[in-house]
């Protein structure tokens, strides 16, 4: 019989069968469809793959299955509700911290992990947990400005 | 043949066609006003070169589409990736129709639907498409003040137009709208007195900053790249690669993969890939293929490349030549010889290079993340021997190019596959694929002999440019004995090169603005002086008074362990200067920039916001290629593949960046590329300033630096 993953997915409850070696990456882009989580380099690298696991910002792309039974996941989908965006996207917008667009939803999941632990960071510790976040384009000086300004509204 | 093999060894006899009729674009846009033109009266300049690429339809091309309920639809074949178009152009479009910003939606980059157009690069969207679209929409307006006319029954002298709606100007209530007017039309006619389009004293659109007009939908992630499109029955290929560059393969054993539960094998001459509707199993799959190859490589790696290019039979090409060489160095008073290296880089833009191809009936229609979605078309056509009526590539949104997605290689795979099995085919590139096949920025060579006079004025600029490009080689400052050479060889290099952000420039740059601070340090002159005493061009006097003030500029000669670099450029139409602040730490290497100020003027600008946003991006990317990026190899074989040996900019990096863009009603210039052509020359000067120690070759790495520090001692 194929063993059942479940666990909590945008606050709901989702199972799918145990596919060996499938990745939270992709189990999330073709699964479940959600294709906000981008591929970026598949190694850890970049970011570009970032989700939230129980409360932590963590690589989608290093993370198997197996290891994501019992946990909840909130992606780049599970931001906004109801159509609303959440502050750090809205910071985002805001302070136009996006070019291509294609790292934003790791930069913007990276800096909610990052806020869920550190609500008043300051300069330093914003730049120190963006750092293993890769943006090409170079939207570097506006993502710090807009999780700054995130920062002051967000309430955690 | 059994039911998981798709084999194709034939190459197809009948010669592809590229006649395009004309489409019928009421089907694809439903009801409402076409207007359609003639785009190649309107081309002007670079465009008309790049389009004679192809032959253009004669017959039509549309630019906009008016629906019933306002809507105006603007077409063009330009693809978004981030350098943002789709919020500029929508300004200059309801600008010069009057027609509400909030009614423009832009249709980019689909080959069925938009007029030719020969790819996104050069900074050329706004300056060369920008005016044809400007006069064909000035004619649009001429047209529907006509319809207008007709169906209020006054004389079109009498109308006017605000936001989408045509009325009489004596009596406001007496109006149509355009939609009203778009109701069951077709219109095709011409004016024959075709009408001027704006001047800037009538913009009201044109010149105030907008935020990304797809802001909203890439920070919910809802934006679609590639990469992101779902069909049924779709599988991803992966394709068996060869190690190196230079390896052709012999032969390829795929049983052991063919085993695994749910793959099928599609093979195309030299093409094998490994199919399943999960990538990962694709993947798992490709790993169990057995090749052999035969090599046949290059003799040359990243430390001997410089030594190989000189050595390298090449043509040279006089780009330009004032005065003669001989008078120059006659008359020159100091002499200095000097040779610069660039290395090889990578774009690495985020998204991969990614292709979805799939059947509709006979034709082929592949989603690409490419800057050039006719090309690719054309690049298809030819591989599968079909018309380009039977092959469609529409370009979604790019998660980055920078010239590195000029090239199509994965549409033209993902079509292959597809036309062979029948079936939706998404290739995605791995990391190391992107690497691999990316048509690096040249590793260049640089020689310059130039000489100043004795009143501090350059006498000479004998400059020879190896392989870098042309573009920016041409020296800048006002030099009456001066000759610029271009060197260029076919398969120089051992892998594919091609355009980088702004190509040539940022090579050229770094190499005449180190000579050029190198020479005012020989005679003991304030390095913004001396530029400023060897300039005529007062666009580039005005872009480099305006960074000294910005930066606040106080007279020093160099060295003078401030850490002070200066840097200014031509690119695309538009004008840059740099200044920078770094801190060098002598004992490990280490640069540290401090602070980047820069002054741009790129004539008149649409949007203030995106051209400062491109400004600040060129700056923190360009830190990349003066600091960091560097592709290594051993002959074919490319050891860069991932970015844990591929070192771009980080957050921690940042320095202070002071931007000023400088208005002027001149006609508007590309954004994208001019404000990075400095920053390896603005850095390497900041680095000779604070230290003595010149840097030869990009990037500066901390070796480098320790290298360069010991030779001043």
């Amino acid at each position: 019989m194929v063993k059942q993953i479940k666990f909590e997915l945008n606050g709901k409850k989702v199972e799918i069968p145990l596919e060996a070696g499938q990745s939270l990456l992709w189990a999330l882009r073709n699964n479940f469809n959600l294709t906000g989580t981008k591929y970026g380099c598949g190694e850890d690298y970049c970011g570009a793959c970032t989700v939230i696991m129980d409360g932590e910002a963590v690589r989608s792309c290093g993370i198997t299955m197996e290891d994501v039974s019992g946990k909840k996941i909130t992606t780049i989908e599970g931001m906004s509700v109801n159509g609303k965006l959440h502050p750090v996207q809205q910071a985002f917008v805001e302070h136009d911290a996006l070019q291509c667009g294609f790292c934003t939803p790791g930069m913007i999941m990276n800096a909610y992990g990052l806020l869920l632990k550190t609500p008043h960071p300051t300069r330093e510790q914003i730049i120190d947990g963006m750092e293993d976040n890769l943006c090409r384009c170079g939207a570097h000086t506006r993502i710090l400005d807009a999780i700054e300004s995130a920062s002051k509204v967000l309430k955690i | 043949m059994k039911d998981n093999k798709y084999y194709r060894d034939e190459v197809p006899e009948n010669n592809p066609t590229f006649e395009v009729d004309r489409r019928d674009f009421v089907k694809l846009l439903g009801g409402g006003l076409f207007i359609y033109f003639q785009l190649g009266e309107f081309l002007t300049g670079v465009a008309a070169e790049a389009a004679q690429q192809r032959s253009l339809p004669k017959d039509y091309n549309a630019f906009l589409h008016i629906s019933e309920d306002g809507t105006v639809t603007c077409l063009i074949g330009k693809i978004e990736m981030g350098q943002g178009i789709i919020t500029s152009f929508p300004q200059m479009v309801a600008d010069e129709l009057d027609t509400p910003l909030e009614s423009v939606k832009m249709v980019m980059g689909d080959t069925e639907l938009c007029p030719y157009d020969a790819g996104t690069w050069g900074s050329l969207s706004t300056r060369s498409l920008g005016p044809a679209l400007m006069a064909v929409i000035a004619e649009a307006r001429g047209v529907l003040l006509n319809l207008g006319s007709e169906n209020l029954g006054v004389a079109v002298e009498e109308l006017a137009i605000e936001n989408g709606v045509i009325f009489v100007k004596n009596k406001k209530n007496k109006k149509i709208g355009f939609g009203q007017l778009a109701q069951g039309k077709k219109i095709e006619k011409y004016l024959d007195v075709k009408p001027k389009a704006k001047d800037f004293s009538e913009y009201k659109i044109r010149g105030k900053s907008f935020t990304h007009a797809d802001g909203i939908a890439k920070a919910k992630g809802e934006a679609q790249y590639t990469g992101d499109f779902r069909m049924p029955g779709m599988l991803y290929a992966k394709i068996l690669r060869p190690p190196s560059h230079g390896a052709t393969l012999v032969s390829a054993d795929t049983s052991e993969a063919e085993k695994l539960e749910g793959i099928s094998i599609a093979r195309d001459k030299e093409l094998v890939a490994v199919l399943h509707r999960d990538i990962e199993k694709a993947e798992a799959a490709l790993a169990k293929v057995k090749a052999e190859y035969k090599f046949d490589e290059m003799k040359v790696d990243d430390q001997t490349v410089f030594k190989h290019m000189l050595e390298f039979p090449s043509e040279a090409r006089v780009v330009k030549s004032t005065g003669d060489i001989a008078t120059g160095k006659n008359s020159s008073n100091q002499i200095l010889e000097s040779e610069f290296h660039n290395s090889y880089v990578a774009h690495a833009a985020i998204e991969p290079h990614t292709a979805l191809g799939f059947m509709e009936g006979d034709k082929v229609v592949v989603r690409a993340s490419t800057q050039t979605p006719f090309g690719a078309q054309d690049g298809i056509a030819r591989e599968l021997g079909l018309g380009l009526d039977k092959v469609r590539v529409i370009a979604p949104f790019l998660g980055g190019g920078f010239g590195g997605k000029t090239m199509f290689r994965q549409a033209v795979e993902a079509a292959r596959l597809t036309k062979l099995t029948g079936k939706p085919i998404m290739v995605l590139w791995t990391r190391k694929e992107s690497f691999f096949y990316d048509n690096f920025r040249p590793g260049a060579v640089i020689k310059i002999t130039s000489g100043t006079d004795k009143s501090g004025k350059i006498s000479l600029w004998d400059y020879h440019e190896y392989f870098a490009g042309a573009r920016g080689s041409d020296t800048i400052y006002d030099v009456p004995n001066a000759k610029t050479t271009s060197y260029s060889a076919r398969n120089v290099h051992p892998f594919l090169t091609g355009a980088w952000r702004a190509p040539g420039n940022n090579t050229n740059t770094f190499a005449r603005e180190s000579q050029i601070e190198m020479m005012a340090a020989k005679i003991g002159a304030d390095p913004l002086d001396f530029r400023l005493k060897n300039l005529k061009d007062e666009r580039m006097i005005g872009v480099l008074k305006a960074v000294a003030d910005l930066f606040g500029w106080t007279p020093a000669k160099s060295p003078s362990g401030r850490g002070y670099g200066i840097a200014c450029g031509f690119d695309a139409g538009g004008y840059v200067a740099h200044m920078a602040e770094v801190k060098v730490d002598q004992k490990t290497g280490k640069i540290k920039v401090i602070r980047v100020a820069c002054a741009e003027e790129l004539g008149f600008c649409i949007n203030p916001q995106g051209a400062t946003i491109q400004l600040e991006g060129c700056i923190t990317m360009g830190m990349g290629y003066a600091l960091t990026e560097e592709v290594k190899f051993t002959g074919g074989d490319v050891h860069t593949t991932n970015f844990g040996n591929y070192q771009l900019p980080q957050f921690s990096w940042l320095p202070k960046i002071q931007t000023k863009i400088l208005d002027k009603n001149e006609a508007p210039q590309g954004g994208g590329e001019p404000g990075i052509i400095c920053m390896g020359g603005v850095l390497a000067n900041a680095v000779y300033d604070a230290c003595g120690a010149r840097l030869y070759q990009l990037p500066m790495t901390p070796e480098r630096v320790l290298e360069a520090i010991a030779k001043v001692k």
